[in-house]
């Protein structure tokens, strides 16, 4: 295995002791909390009063767009890193490259500013 | 190809080798857990301060034991599941926001011998190493990716609760969590840029022992990014996925007992990794001056030195500012840091080719600066005939 993966390693293995720890409170808060089973206690919270419907009602919900944009911009850095770190290499070609890609990504920002999806009211 | 890398992981793997592995995991949760447990403290207290209150002081002295109390409640709280949650996800989802709070301290340089030619690299038991538990090629990609992972748990949270606030304020956070984190991504592209590594150790070592990134990315990518951060973690003044006098409690309201306990832990442990991500990539992380003793002490006390300021200012925050509404905080977001980081970012480009070329600095910032702010005229401008345009609309209605 390479000093590469090895790495990696050593996160999986942290990550898999937090899991450890985790499952570790979690069941030990199971073995010692008490259950006291009640019908009230199981509705669902909506200021005091009886919950009308499911809480997966249909609702217009406008933050999907923002989502879109975001994908946008996450492509955008998968593009950047690997250029940032290289930008001495690349030199004044590089760097008019990426201008163009930002400025061209800005433009996308902007079109979506003047169709007024990021106005909110 | 150069990677960064730990030099302990790039030999012979012994017995000694796997030993100093599980030591630096214990060192690092351990570290962790303390510094969290530390922190709800200090945040009760700076906040009692700030509010001409004393604030914890009954368990321990200074009331420093208060979070263990809390914590030994909490457990023999009854854990309610509400009737119409999705059971599964509704119990799991808790881990989702806490792993990646663990897995982004993985990456952080804790302490080091961070003067000239040592690049952070310290022996113990003969071995050569790193004080930070893994330093992968791309540890930066790796902080952004776990802090993508922990919109997940937030928004299954809520989803799963199956009532109405929480899924409010889940859908809020999501939305407004993904929209810091495009500022936030661009802001570490200007660090990545100025130190040419991805390595947060390299990134490190960069900036050793004065050149900090944050004057030489020239403070307004640290501004965005301490911005940012503080909307990623969905602190105060951005604290609108619990704000509870419009949610009752966002994604945590329907939670109980332990499970919620585990939210509360891991807001505050994400305030830790932030800021020592700010530390990291801004600050010199453990760099410093070495005035007596082993270096990498010194670096651990630099490090926490600067992790306490940014510790501090995130609770200054939040006694301080009142909460944005939710449309100043996407206008915040999308019109005003994610153009001023790309036009930023421009900017830096041209002055670091420049410098490569030989080109005339001076001549060099001044063009860029004028581009800059002549498209920022332009926007300006074209905003102004919109609002117009709007009116005229408006009084023909």
């Amino acid at each position: 295995m390479s000093a590469f993966l090895r790495e990696y390693l050593t996160v999986a293995i942290f990550t898999g002791v937090a899991f450890g720890l985790l499952a570790g409170v979690l069941s030990v808060g199971k073995l010692i909390r008490p259950v006291r089973p009640q019908a009230e206690k199981y509705f669902n919270y909506e200021s005091g009063v009886d919950a009308v419907g499911t809480g997966w009602v249909q609702s217009p919900i406008r933050y999907y767009v923002f989502a879109l944009l975001f994908v946008m911009f996450d492509v955008e850095a998968v593009f950047i890193f690997p250029w940032a770190t290289q930008l001495e290499i690349y030199g004044w070609f590089g760097a008019v490259e990426m201008g163009i890609f930002i400025v061209l990504l800005a433009l996308g920002l902007l079109y979506a500013w003047r169709k007024g999806v990021l106005r909110w009211t | 190809m150069i990677f960064a890398g730990d030099p302990l992981l790039s030999g012979h793997i012994d017995l000694a080798v796997v030993a100093i592995v599980v030591l630096k995991t214990v060192l690092t949760f351990a570290l962790l857990l303390v510094g969290t447990m530390f922190m709800v403290w200090f945040e009760r207290k700076v906040v009692g301060d700030l509010q001409n209150r004393i604030g914890p002081n009954r368990a321990g002295p200074f009331g420093l034991l208060q979070t263990l109390a809390d914590g030994v409640k909490v457990f023999f709280k009854e854990d309610l599941i509400p009737e119409q949650a999705d059971r599964v996800i509704f119990k799991y989802a808790p881990l989702l926001s806490m792993v990646p709070a663990f897995i982004t301290f993985a990456v952080v340089p804790i302490a080091g011998d961070f003067r000239h030619g040592h690049s952070g690299v310290v022996s113990i038991f003969g071995h050569r190493t790193l004080l930070q538990l893994a330093d992968p090629p791309i540890g930066v990609l790796l902080v952004l990716a776990m802090s993508s992972i922990a919109v997940y748990g937030v928004m299954l949270a809520g989803w799963s609760s199956g009532s109405k606030y929480p899924l409010l304020g889940s859908v809020r956070a999501s939305a407004q969590m993904v929209s810091y984190e495009a500022a936030l991504g661009l802001s570490v592209v200007a660090v990545v840029l100025v130190s040419g590594t991805l390595s947060t150790s390299g990134i490190v070592s960069a900036q050793a022992p004065w050149k900090w990134n944050l004057w030489v990315t020239g403070v307004v990518p640290f501004v965005i990014f301490l911005i940012s951060g503080t909307a990623e973690l969905n602190r105060p003044p951005f604290d609108l996925v619990e704000a509870e006098q419009e949610l009752v409690g966002g994604y945590q309201t329907e939670y109980s007992g332990i499970r919620f306990a585990l939210f509360y832990l891991a807001e505050f442990m994400n305030t830790i990794t932030m800021s020592a991500i700010i530390v990291t990539l801004f600050l010199g992380g453990p760099s410093g001056p070495v005035i007596l003793g082993p270096a990498w002490i010194w670096g651990l006390i630099w490090f926490l030195l600067k992790l306490l300021i940014f510790l501090f200012v995130f609770v200054w925050f939040r006694a301080t500012l009142p909460r944005f509404r939710y449309d100043q905080l996407m206008d915040l977001g999308w019109k005003a840091l994610i153009p001023l980081s790309l036009g930023w970012l421009l900017l830096l480009t041209a002055v670091r080719v420049g410098d490569v070329e030989g080109w005339n600095p001076f001549l060099v910032t001044m063009v860029g600066a004028v581009v800059l702010v002549a498209a920022y005229g332009l926007l300006v401008l074209a905003m102004r005939a919109a609002r117009r345009n709007r009116q005229l609309a408006e009084e023909l209605l």
